[in-house]
């Protein structure tokens, strides 16, 4: 059998890295000088982010798993950029680059992971299950597709309020596989949901190359067409790029109420996890070769830099402001509590945690 | 108080709670144009409109997590299961995602959803059909689950149920649809958590819930006229929350105790129950507890077995003669 290659990336991953072809369209355009440099620092944070967490992981202080983003941020910051007041996001166990993007703290991200009761969910959820519901931002979860159908209910309540919004719920390609994302792929289109699939192919899931996980007709997203969904592919290595085609699809959903499957290209530089040691399924070069050439993050600070928006200067400060805020976030992990004993019964019912003279529920919930 | 059947009951409770809060929506297979599978949602396509009532493609898994991210953004959906042992396909998010989401967020995010239908034995329908999950998925922390046995318990908790913040799964029972009984026409809930004595008595408590509580009611009858016996029916109602004071003061009363349910004995909700009673009414027992549950087997197909298989008023007599000797 033949070597598998990533056959589904587009032609334009195949040519040189050079200008953004999308610079210009109106979308990125209308950015201001300002608006890029905000960009451009979300993605070096989310890239020292992880870096710091390798640290902290290393160091023992992270139990679990502990899944990376590095080498992806331009999905998660190309689409998220693009969101308003009544959009909502939701994703799988990769979750940390989109929580940095709706605005959480790296402090609460961190504690998170650390296990602490600072964590946004005061050390409940883990690195997998990352929430922060005020910024529209529904986790984080850790069975692979099951975030499929939750988004769909989310894009179904914005519209039931009738409200001009969407949900934006991502997976990796390996999750395309699942049924309960056919479904929710059925029901979106069946019921004109303001509704964005993201698939974040990175080429792999855990060890299993695209090509070997998947029966597909030339790229993931054309399934969409089996559900008479409108779907795109995009080069998840340019920002200027993700941004443009996915608000195409953002305005589908807020003008027409109707569904899109995106399926962004992209490359994850670590293993699955931090438990995978990245010897059996790739090669060394594969991830060089998009390190030096497609690294999402290199890319977006080369354009800024030919547009005059970045200086050396003013990027090296914001990466090592970035840098900074990362290990501060690991202080302040490594400092803070842990939740207690009483606390491991908490915030399992509402009710429970909000009992009262008019409660629908009494009785014994938790059980000795 | 009107008398209604069962199905009427939980017709009335919806009907009555989309009234009251716009954010309710009723949702499933054939709830809408075809009235419902089992008539429980007959009219209210006519009253409420496809907004309200939405019939769903036979993709459980799909439309109950729909559901469950909705119930995250503040609708109260009620979502009808065809059948209960359906939701075996859409595990994942009955358990996962809806109970375990307010956990996980550390408290930030709550599913006011109501998953509900019928699961029970007793329909000559076989294995596949007659699933009575409310142990396995009692069993996790997060969800709700009630059992109700009469038209009166089944309007009252439906209601608690979609007022509830939390996910409460109601487990309904086909052959009960058309039971009659004294319904209110006021507004009224019955909590979830509280038992309920359906029968006073002094000799022997049995505690049971679903249609089990009316095969104890005929053999507590048996049991008076035939041998003398003053027996207690404790309906627990709700299986999580559960009732333990009920459940116990009846034990401290009668000083013997009898399990009835339709589960299958492994794990049933009966093992925690008579758990319960063994650690904080040991001393008050005269005598072990008794069980009666399913034969333990897949549900068998052949009707005059399957009636055999469940629990049935002969069993429920010999067995509390036993407790009682
Ligand atoms: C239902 C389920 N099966 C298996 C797993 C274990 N698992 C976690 S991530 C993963 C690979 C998923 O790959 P992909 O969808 O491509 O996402 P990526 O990790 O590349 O972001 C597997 C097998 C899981 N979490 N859930
Ligand atoms: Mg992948």
């Amino acid at each position: 059998m033949a070597k598998p290659a990533v056959l589904t990336h587009p032609e334009s991953l195949k040519k040189p890295a050079g200008p953004s072809d999308f610079a210009k369209h109106p979308i990125n355009a209308a950015l201001s000088k300002a608006d890029k440099v905000a960009l451009y620092t979300k993605m070096a944070r989310i890239r020292h982010f992880e870096q710091r967490c390798i640290r902290t992981y290393q160091q023992g202080k992270i139990g679990g798993f502990l899944h990376l983003y590095v080498g992806q941020e331009a999905v998660a910051a190309g689409t998220i950029s693009l969101l308003g007041k009544h959009d909502h996001i939701i994703t799988g166990y990769r979750d940390h680059g989109h929580a940095l993007m709706v605005g959480m703290s790296m402090n609460e991200c961190m504690a998170e992971l650390t296990g602490k009761v600072t964590g946004c969910s005061q050390g409940k959820g883990g690195s997998m299950h990352y929430f922060a519901p005020d910024k529209n931002y529904w986790g984080g979860h850790g069975i692979v597709g099951g975030q499929a159908p939750l988004g769909t209910g989310l894009a179904y309540a914005v519209k039931y309020k009738g409200l001009k919004g969407c949900c934006l719920a991502y997976m990796g390609d390996g999750a395309v596989n699942q049924g309960a994302v056919h479904e929710a792929y059925n029901l979106a289109a069946l019921w004109d949901l303001p509704m964005i699939f993201v698939i974040e192919n990175n080429g792999y899931s855990m060890g299993t190359s695209q090509e070997r996980s998947t029966a597909h007709p030339g790229c993931l997203a054309k399934r969409a067409e089996g559900y008479g969904m409108a779907w795109d592919v995009i080069n998840g290595h340019d920002v200027y790029e993700v941004r443009a085609k996915t608000d195409a699809a953002v305005k589908r959903a807020h003008e027409e109420s109707k569904p899109t499957v995106l399926e962004i290209f992209t490359y994850r530089y670590f293993g699955h996890s931090m438990a995978d040691p990245d010897k059996t399924y790739r090669d060394k070069d594969e991830i060089k070769e998009y390190r030096e050439k497609k690294d999402p993050v290199l890319l977006f600070e080369n354009e800024l830099l030919a547009e005059g928006v970045l200086t050396p200067a003013t990027r090296d400060a914001i990466n090592e402001a970035a840098m900074a805020e990362a290990d501060v976030a690991a202080t302040f992990a490594e400092e803070s509590p842990d939740p207690t004993v009483a606390d491991i019964t908490k915030h399992i019912y509402w009710e429970e945690d909000n009992r009262g003279p008019n409660s629908t529920s009494r009785g014994t919930i938790i059980f000795e | 108080m009107a008398v209604i059947t069962y199905r009427e009951a939980l017709r009335a409770a919806m009907r009555e709670e989309l009234q009251r809060d716009e954010n309710v929506v009723v949702m499933g297979e054939e709830v809408a144009q075809f009235n419902g599978a089992y008539k429980v949602t007959e009219g209210l396509l006519k009253e409420f409109g496809p907004k309200r009532v939405v019939d769903t493609p036979i993709s459980e898994a799909g439309f109950i997590g729909l559901g469950i991210g909705a119930s995250m953004l503040g609708i109260r959906p009620v979502m009808e299961l065809m059948f209960w042992s359906f939701s075996y396909v859409a595990f994942d998010q009955i358990v996962n995602n809806a109970g375990n989401i307010r956990y996980m967020s550390g408290g930030l995010i709550n599913c006011p959803i109501v998953i509900r239908g019928p699961a029970n034995g007793g329909t000559n329908v076989g294995a596949t059909h007659s699933h009575t999950p409310e142990a396995i998925l009692a069993s996790h922390p997060g969800i709700k689950v009630v059992c109700p046995a009469t038209p009166y318990d089944a309007k009252g908790l439906m209601k608690a149920a979609i007022r509830d913040n939390d996910p409460v799964y109601v487990m309904e029972n086909t052959i009960l649809y058309n039971d009659k009984g004294e319904v209110p026409e006021e507004d009224y809930i019955v909590p979830l958590g509280v038992a309920d004595v359906k029968r006073v008595g002094t000799d022997l408590t049995i505690v049971a819930h679903g249609r089990a509580v009316i095969t104890s009611l005929k053999a507590a009858e048996i049991l008076e006229k035939e041998h003398g016996v003053s027996v207690e029916v404790v309906d627990l109602r709700s299986i999580r929350p559960l009732d333990e004071e009920t459940i116990l003061a009846s034990v401290r009363k009668t000083h013997r105790a009898l399990l009835v349910e339709e589960n299958k004995p492994f794990c049933g909700v009966d093992a925690q129950v008579a758990y319960i009673i063994q650690a904080k009414a040991f001393d008050d027992l005269d005598a072990p507890i008794g069980r009666v549950s399913s034969i333990d087997a897949p549900q068998i197909y052949c009707k005059r077995m399957e009636d055999q298989q469940l629990p049935h008023a002969a069993r429920v007599v010999e067995a509390a003669l036993k407790v009682l000797a």
